[in-house]
């Protein structure tokens, strides 16, 4: 039995957490959070020569060949710091399709460049205030042309290529995924406001947009599960490692802020609320290990594992970020406080690759199918 | 990340599951527990006798040293056997407190000689501990407990009364903390013994849980006599000593067993709703998707609290976690299998309740695990204190001598004594 990282994984954390400390301080995200810039350029050609972006692409396509373990303590150090960049976007979303579904040809074009950083890539599913599933998408291919609009594309603004879902000429009932380079005709962006300013976003509109398939055309929801999948593991740490940060936060603030004559954090209203955070923030974490295992193994178990890590990682960070604000008092709901960039995350994060209800209903989904893991013997320590 | 044994864990693991299998029946159906199989008196004399050849094949004590008859082995191969029995039926409820908090801390505490003594017969299921600690005014306050402890002689006298005592019905001896010192402030005027349950004025009265079902005691101390050689730790160091026993008890308590995930998502699959199988209603389904999460968050994270193990790390107060999550999701869980079968959910008799009404006695005995072993409260504090380094409470009764300090008496009593 070994369910922990291995000393070169704790190594890259160690070099991950210093780089960030350093470079995606509280100040520097909220230089983002108050200003027009999208995203941090300089921490992103930061990360990019530190060959974070390639983590998990093959050195065949210009990347480090490392594997997902990797990739997942990356993503939690991220998601303590709240990097502004488009990370995920590119790297869990766009990386993965193509690794996923891309064709040599496909792989060649656009991997070298994701693995720099110089390419970014974004993942077009949502289209307005509705769960997106192949019934209900409304942008077309016809042709190889794309029309329809998509809302919200996290990093849509400023990314290079999209891999949108689209209903296809071929089979209009079923979904299709499409690469389109985002600088051609008919693409038109705008950015949206969102509840987190500290990660950009756009609505993206296609009006006859070149547009090629990803994949085998009609068999884009398979393969649009199969991605989110993937990314719900990485999103999972990302949010563990906000969740700690917030809880971390909170208990700071409950050590040195004194009322009644006493540290708020020695009376138990405090105590307990922040006893529950870390009891979510702990099984949080504990689902995200199992899913970083089933990632970097492949295992049949992974639908079932994703799904799992998503929700106990969507409400465990959620948790600590509220209560965070609540441990915090009147200050915790002040701009100058660092509560809401946590709080802001943690539904953003929670909604980007599908709502906390939806996931709890797939992962039932696929119990219904027998997809189960091996029966937990409740004796087992 | 690699979930396989090692070569060696694989080879022990093979070795306590052929002995299992030699040894040990399986259960009839799932959940069945030795008691319901054996009944109260035959439970316990095959209990001693399932004891006795644990002890014999060398599984009763896999890491204590092998001068005191344990196996000399690693915390990771006890982990490893305790998969393999939660396979069988087996006795529980029976060696878990002798073997898991006294004996260790009358190895902490106690004389070589009395070592040699008590560990063996201890191990292989002769003599049987129970733990006399809790009292009616002493319970998540330990050291409120106002059991007299007086010196006469090379003796002590103790006066007073334990309860909540599992096993004090059976057992041999016990462990007791004490007040010698009632001018002393609360923690400082404690004493701690162990004590012969067989002594002259030693009385114990079953209590009635809420479930029916009988585990616990009252224990009441009239004028018995301890020889001061029975004395663990110092006169007034009684405290120190328990905490000593507790720490071992936050070890050995785990997860609260009774009905889980697959036992409510079955029942969710078998019961009609009047729009259809309650699995496919999205309320069910919610719940159902929390208790699987939860269920593999502490599944993980004991695979976690393994590989610590595995390196010789201790594990922390993080494992209080799965108590203070399983008891409550037990108790959930049996409330909610109650309302998927509605007005037939009031059934008790395993004749006519699904999966022989296993959800309602988890109803009525998933109280007592939110409160036994440390409640719920309690654990939370201590997650705050020692995991998350949270200042302790104000004591308002820490520097008081013991005997002025405010005890109330405005709880109201129960109404069964009151007929």
């Amino acid at each position: 039995m070994n369910f922990a990282f291995s000393d070169e994984q704790q190594a890259l954390r160690d070099q991950a957490r210093k780089f960030l400390s350093d470079r995606a301080a509280p100040a520097r995200v909220r230089r983002i959070l108050e200003s027009d810039e999208p995203f941090d350029r300089e921490l992103w050609r930061g990360m990019g020569e530190l060959a974070w972006t390639g983590t998990a692409i093959p050195e065949s396509y210009g990347g480090a060949g490392f594997g997902y373990l990797e990739l997942c303590v990356l993503a939690e150090e991220l998601g303590r710091s709240l990097a502004p960049t488009p990370f995920s976007s590119s790297v869990y979303l766009a990386t993965e399709a193509l690794l996923l579904a891309g064709s040599a040809a496909q792989k060649r074009r656009w991997l070298p460049g994701l693995a720099l950083g110089e390419t970014i890539g974004c993942f077009a599913l949502a289209e307005g205030p509705r769960a997106p599933h192949p019934g209900n998408l409304e942008t077309v291919a016809h042709g190889g042309r794309l029309t329809g609009a998509k809302l919200p594309v996290a990093d849509g603004d400023v990314a290079d290529v999209a891999v949108v879902a689209a209903r296809s000429d071929v089979d209009a009932t079923a979904a299709s995924l499409y690469l389109v380079p985002l600088d051609g005709a008919g693409v038109t962006r705008a950015r949206v406001d969102t509840v987190d300013p500290t990660r950009s976003h756009a609505r993206l509109a296609f009006d006859g947009a070149a547009a090629e398939p990803l994949g085998e055309p009609g068999a884009g929801w398979a393969l649009v599960e199969r991605l989110l999948d993937r990314a719900a593991v990485l999103f999972a740490f990302e949010q563990v490692g906000g969740a700690q940060a917030a809880l971390d936060m909170a208990r700071d603030y409950a050590l040195g802020r004194f009322a009644f004559g006493r540290p708020i954090g020695s009376f138990q209203a405090i105590k307990h609320k922040l006893a529950d955070v870390y009891v979510a923030l702990e099984l949080a974490r504990s689902n995200a290990y199992y899913g970083a295992w089933a990632l970097s193994t492949d295992a049949p178990a992974l639908p079932v594992a994703a799904a799992t890590a998503r929700v106990a990682a969507s409400e465990a960070f959620y948790l600590a970020a509220k209560e965070n604000i609540q441990t915090h008092g009147g200050m915790g709901f002040t701009w100058e406080f660092d509560c809401h960039m946590y709080y802001r995350r943690a539904k953003l994060l929670a909604l980007t690759i599908g709502s906390t209800p939806r996931w709890k209903d797939r992962l039932i989904a696929r119990l219904e199918l027998g997809e189960a893991q091996p029966k937990a013997s409740r004796a087992e320590t | 990340m690699d979930f396989t044994d090692s070569p060696s864990e694989a080879t022990f693991r093979a070795d306590a599951r052929a002995w299992l299998e030699r040894t040990a029946e399986r259960r009839a159906y799932p959940g069945e527990t030795w008691k319901a199989r054996y009944g109260e008196a035959e439970g316990l004399t095959r209990a001693k006798a399932f004891q006795a050849q644990k002890h014999a094949a060398g599984f009763a004590a896999i890491t204590w040293a092998t001068e005191y008859g344990g196996r000399g082995g690693t915390a990771i191969q006890q982990v490893i056997y305790n998969q393999e029995e939660a396979r069988f039926l087996v006795p529980r409820g029976y060696f878990e407190i002798g073997l898991g908090m006294c004996i260790p801390t009358l190895h902490a505490y106690a004389t070589e000689a009395q070592k040699q003594r008590y560990t063996p017969k201890a191990l292989a299921g002769e003599e049987i501990w129970c733990q006399l600690f809790s009292e009616p005014a002493a319970g998540s306050d330990l050291a409120g407990l106002r059991t007299r402890s007086v010196k006469d002689g090379s003796d002590w006298l103790i006066n007073g009364q334990k309860i909540w005592t599992s096993g004090a019905h059976f057992a041999d001896y016990g462990i007791i903390v004490t007040r010698s010192d009632p001018k002393a402030p609360k923690h400082k005027g404690l004493t701690f013994f162990f004590l012969d349950m067989h002594a002259p004025g030693v009385e114990v009265r079953r209590i009635k849980q809420v479930s029916g079902a009988s585990n616990f005691n009252e224990v009441y101390f009239t004028d018995v006599r301890v020889p001061d050689t029975q004395r663990l730790g110092a006169v007034g160091q009684g405290w120190g000593v328990s905490i000593t026993t507790l720490m071992n008890e936050r070890l050995a308590v785990g997860d609260v067993a009774g009905p889980d995930f697959d036992e409510i998502f079955a029942l969710a699959r078998a019961v009609e709703l009047p729009d259809g199988p309650a699995i496919k209603n999205a309320a069910v389904r919610e719940r159902l998707a929390d208790w699987y999460v939860r269920q593999q968050g502490l599944r993980y994270t004991r695979f976690r609290t393994m590989t610590a193990l595995s390196r010789g790390e201790t594990p922390g107060p993080e494992a209080s976690i799965a108590k203070v999550v399983s008891a409550s999701k037990l108790q959930e869980i049996a409330g909610f299998a109650m309302d998927l079968e509605d007005m037939g959910g009031a059934v008790l008799d395993p004749a006519l309740a699904p999966m022989r009404a296993a959800f309602q006695e988890a109803l009525l005995y998933s109280p007592g695990g939110r409160i036994a072993g440390g409640t719920d409260e309690i654990l939370r504090n201590i997650i705050a204190e020692r995991v998350l380094g949270l200042p302790p409470d104000v004591r308002v009764d820490k520097d008081l001598p013991f005997d002025e300090l405010p005890s109330g008496s405005a709880a109201p009593g129960p109404s069964a004594r009151k007929r």
